[in-house]
């Protein structure tokens, strides 16, 4: 899923562009283990299966999706620390 | 406090190609992600794989595919793929990942618990393992 609203701000970014699955998300979940509660992350990534996989952990994880960014080539991802 | 035992999810990794540890590894880091227990069982040619410094020796493709095998290490390399013990660590930082060495095994091949790679946690026998697999969700034989 993609969607238009503006780009929330970013207490940190992760690239991962390149790598596979699970290397994105893996990247992600260690990059919200890493910011406190209400941080947000962000994760760049290549992968087709981050569109799907991304928001489903961030649903079962029970963060706050903030949405994915279609950039060229890739999608940034953030999420809000929650717990 | 969540009183719900977590689900489970249970893999017995037979094979000893980079492929399919690769393929089991990244299975593993989504159930984990997901907030399962994975278990793996590590039994034949699989626990080869999990001999310390086995992992530069380690096929890339079983034999159904061996002419793939240099096309495989060369796209691996390109693309920097990371190996899929480093992923089996990635997905044990994410969550709870138990790799238990068949005894079987161990035996047959002379092996001792030290004699494999750091992430293996016990060594066990067909029963345990099925004991803990008998509630998982999901079970897999790779």
């Amino acid at each position: 899923m993609t969607v238009t609203t503006p780009l929330p701000s970013i207490d940190k970014e992760i690239d991962a562009r390149g790598s596979f699955c699970p290397g994105p998300l893996l990247e992600l979940i260690r990059g919200v283990k890493s910011v406190p509660v209400g941080g947000t992350v962000a994760v760049l990534s290549s992968d087709p299966g981050s569109n799907k996989d991304i928001p489903l952990w961030i649903q079962k994880a029970r963060h706050d999706y903030l949405g994915a960014f279609a950039e060229d080539g890739y999608t940034r991802f953030v999420v809000r620390k929650a717990h | 406090m969540q009183t719900d035992a977590p689900e489970r999810m249970s893999l017995v990794l037979f094979s000893g190609t980079a492929d399919k540890l690769t393929a089991a590894a990244t299975l593993t880091t989504g159930g984990a992600a997901m907030g399962m227990e994975v278990d793996l069982f590590l039994t034949f040619w699989g626990l080869e794989a999990f001999k310390k410094d086995a992992i530069g020796s380690v096929p890339l493709v079983s034999a159904d595919f061996a002419e793939l095998g240099p096309m495989m290490r060369e796209v691996m390399q390109a693309k920097r793929v990371p190996s899929w013990l480093d992923t089996l660590r990635g997905a044990r930082e994410i969550g709870v990942v138990k790799v238990y060495a068949c005894s079987a095994t161990m035996e047959l091949f002379g092996h001792k618990l030290e004699d494999l790679e750091d992430i293996v946690d016990e060594v066990t026998g067909a029963a345990s393992f099925i004991d803990r697999a008998k509630d998982s969700k999901i079970t897999l034989f790779i």
